[in-house]
């Protein structure tokens, strides 16, 4: 009987073995299971692994491309020139600023949507995929639509909105704020924001319809009002999955290069650390430095990603126990 | 308005799907659809802008009110595919195909045999294995660029696009593993185990029980990597130059206003999304499992 089990166990493509100690049995048949893992699992630390080992080590060395003679370790001064630069800790700044308003806004505004659209109404479909668009436009694409078509003062939507909304009431003097200009880091925000709201909501959506419903609806027939049941049932229920979306969407806001390079190119204060490295290595061929800031992302990346990585168990162990 | 008699209707149909019939107060129902509606249209706004732009006159896309109702041309496509402008997109959008495809296929090649082994016959330890791949995709894509910057210059592989390949397929390879997970962990493992002990019942299994399992998560899977590594800038602005560059690069393009030239704009924006649009609407109903790297169904 347990023959068998074993044999089949191994029977991707190694011949049955020799009669062997149990040991080596189960040796061979762990090797045969892990067989199918192993290309990925190597692919993976290659490309991915072994390049932040080098960006580690090259933080701690003084590399400029442009001054090649002076290549040499220098220990910490990449690090205390990231920590102490004015630049470097405006990028750090703007980094967090950027993620946490981000973030926090469009989970708001997910969630809120995510609850009219939990509801039954006629073309529910229709505005759930309306939603779903903005995250269907390609970041470059939708980074270039509001900086040209939307925020642009001289023609762009937002101007001509509220010249034809004055005009209406017959005046001519509609305000025609530059919102680049004038609130530069707020104009990047509101265009990522638009893009990420529909993950959020995606996110929340699937955490709502996961509710035990009857339980809700026994809530509701014992005389709970809406705003109790929202407060005591779904919130809780939510929790975790907002917390995913959280987590997730900083994850993805920290390393976001496309809307600061396209609507500002990192001007006006807006630039955060993915940009600032792109340049400190790819204009400044500074080396040295870029890593050491790097690995100052990946420290802050890390905090993150560890809660990121336990609320995705949690809902994980749930999945697996169902 | 007409809600009362709208929602009666609309509530008996949908009742025989499970759903507990709530008694609500059908005015503030109606409202609320409509603020749905609203918030749903304000966030469409940007989108059908840009394609009514797209199609309008380069004159026309200029004006202050905008002008909605101007003469449709297709005259900002034709610019942007460098009729008397000398622009040349296909190769950028090529390379983007190229890159897009090729990674998606190579990443469900590694992705399935790992998924397998840590689904139906899993390997001890496989959630650590899982949390790793996961891990690797929260690692910022901007602390590794330097180093491999520095090894495409060494090796020759700048401005080649089998460097982004082989770096779109290491982005995109924990998602696809976590993803096929999810679905091969539907497979019902006694069938498949009771079959194998026959080898004619096998194939039929796998075709009968398997196979409508698996290959809409396939399906998904590969659409989602490919949205992925399309849209992606940092890596192809960073390591690919004339030869190689893909779309979003090309895109960067307009990032600096040149005089009257919106409707371009729009018409590019529009053509290098499409494909994001509808690979993204096809998988609708995996688009969250993807995008939460499937620890949400």
């Amino acid at each position: 009987m347990s023959t068998t089990i074993e044999r089949r166990r191994d029977d991707v493509g190694t011949p049955p073995p020799p009669p062997p100690s149990g040991g080596a049995l189960r040796r061979t048949s762990d090797w045969a299971r892990r067989a199918p893992l192993l290309p990925a699992l190597i692919f993976t630390i290659v490309v991915t692994q072994l390049p932040f080992v080098v960006t580690l080590i090259v933080s701690f060395m003084d590399w400029n491309a442009y001054y090649p003679d002076e290549r040499g370790f220098t220990g910490f001064s990449n690090y205390a020139s990231v920590l102490t630069d004015v630049n470097m800790r405006q990028a750090i700044l703007t980094t967090v600023i950027l993620t946490a308003v981000v973030v926090l806004v469009s989970l708001l505004l997910g969630m809120g949507i995510a609850l009219l659209l939990d509801r039954q109404f006629r073309g529910r479909g229709v505005v759930r995929t309306m939603m779903i668009t903005p995250f269907l436009i390609v970041p470059v694409a939708a980074a270039l639509l509001w900086k040209h078509a939307l925020f642009n003062p001289e023609y762009g939507l937002l101007n001509g909105t509220l010249t034809a909304i004055w005009r209406l009431f017959g005046s001519d003097n509609a305000p025609q704020p530059d919102w680049i200009s004038t609130a530069p880091l707020i104009s990047v925000e509101i265009a990522l924001i638009w893009q990420w709201t529909p993950f959020m909501m995606l996110i929340l959506l699937a955490g709502l319809q996961s509710r035990p419903l009857d339980v809700i609806e026994a809530a509701r027939i014992d005389g709970a009002s809406s705003w109790q049941i929202f407060r005591y049932m779904t919130f809780p229920h939510l929790r975790r999955y907002l917390e995913l979306g959280g987590l997730l969407g900083s994850i993805y806001i920290v390393q976001n290069f496309d809307a600061v390079f396209t609507i500002t190119s990192g001007g006006l204060g807006t630039a955060n650390l993915p940009y600032v490295i792109y340049q400190t290595f790819y204009q400044a061929h500074d080396y040295g430095r870029a890593s050491a800031a790097g690995v100052v992302v990946v420290i802050g990346t890390i905090l993150i990603a560890t809660l990121a990585l336990r609320t995705v168990s949690t809902l994980f162990q749930e999945e697996n126990a169902r | 308005m007409s809600s009362v008699t709208n929602v009666a209707p609309v509530a008996a149909t949908r009742t025989p799907e499970g759903e507990p019939r709530r008694p609500r107060k059908p005015r503030s129902g109606a409202l609320l659809g409509l603020a749905a509606w609203l918030i749903g249209f304000l966030f469409v706004v940007p989108v059908l802008w840009m394609v009514l732009t797209s199609f309008h006159s380069e004159e026309d896309a200029a004006t202050n009110p905008p002008s909605l109702l101007a003469p449709l041309t297709v005259a900002g496509y034709r610019e942007f595919f460098g009729v008397g402008t000398g622009a040349n997109p296909w190769p950028s959008l090529a390379n983007s195909l190229t890159a897009s495809v090729v990674s998606t296929v190579i990443v469900l090649l590694l992705a399935i045999p790992a998924a397998y082994a840590l689904s139906i016959k899993p390997v001890r330890k496989w959630t650590d294995v899982m949390f790793f791949f996961l891990s690797t995709r929260m690692l910022p894509i901007v602390a590794g660029l330097l180093p491999i910057y520095l090894f495409a210059q060494w090796s020759g592989l700048l401005d080649n696009i089998w460097l982004l390949i082989v770096l779109y397929t290491a982005m995109n390879l924990p998602i696809a593993v976590w993803m096929m997970r999810s679905f091969l962990a539907e497979v019902p493992v006694e069938i498949l185990e009771a079959a194998s002990m026959d080898g004619a019942g096998l194939l039929l299994t796998l075709r009968s029980v398997v196979a409508p399992i698996v290959l809409p998560g396939i399906a998904a899977t590969s659409l989602i990597c490919f949205i992925f590594s399309w849209n992606e800038l940092l890596l192809a602005r960073t390591l690919t130059g004339t030869v190689a560059q893909t779309a979003p690069v090309y895109l960067t393009g307009f990032v600096t206003s040149q005089g009257l030239f919106l409707a371009q704009v729009c018409a590019a924006a529009f053509v290098v999304s499409l494909p994001v649009l509808i690979a993204g609407f096809a998988a609708q109903d995996k688009l969250v499992q993807g995008l939460s790297l499937g620890a949400v169904k």
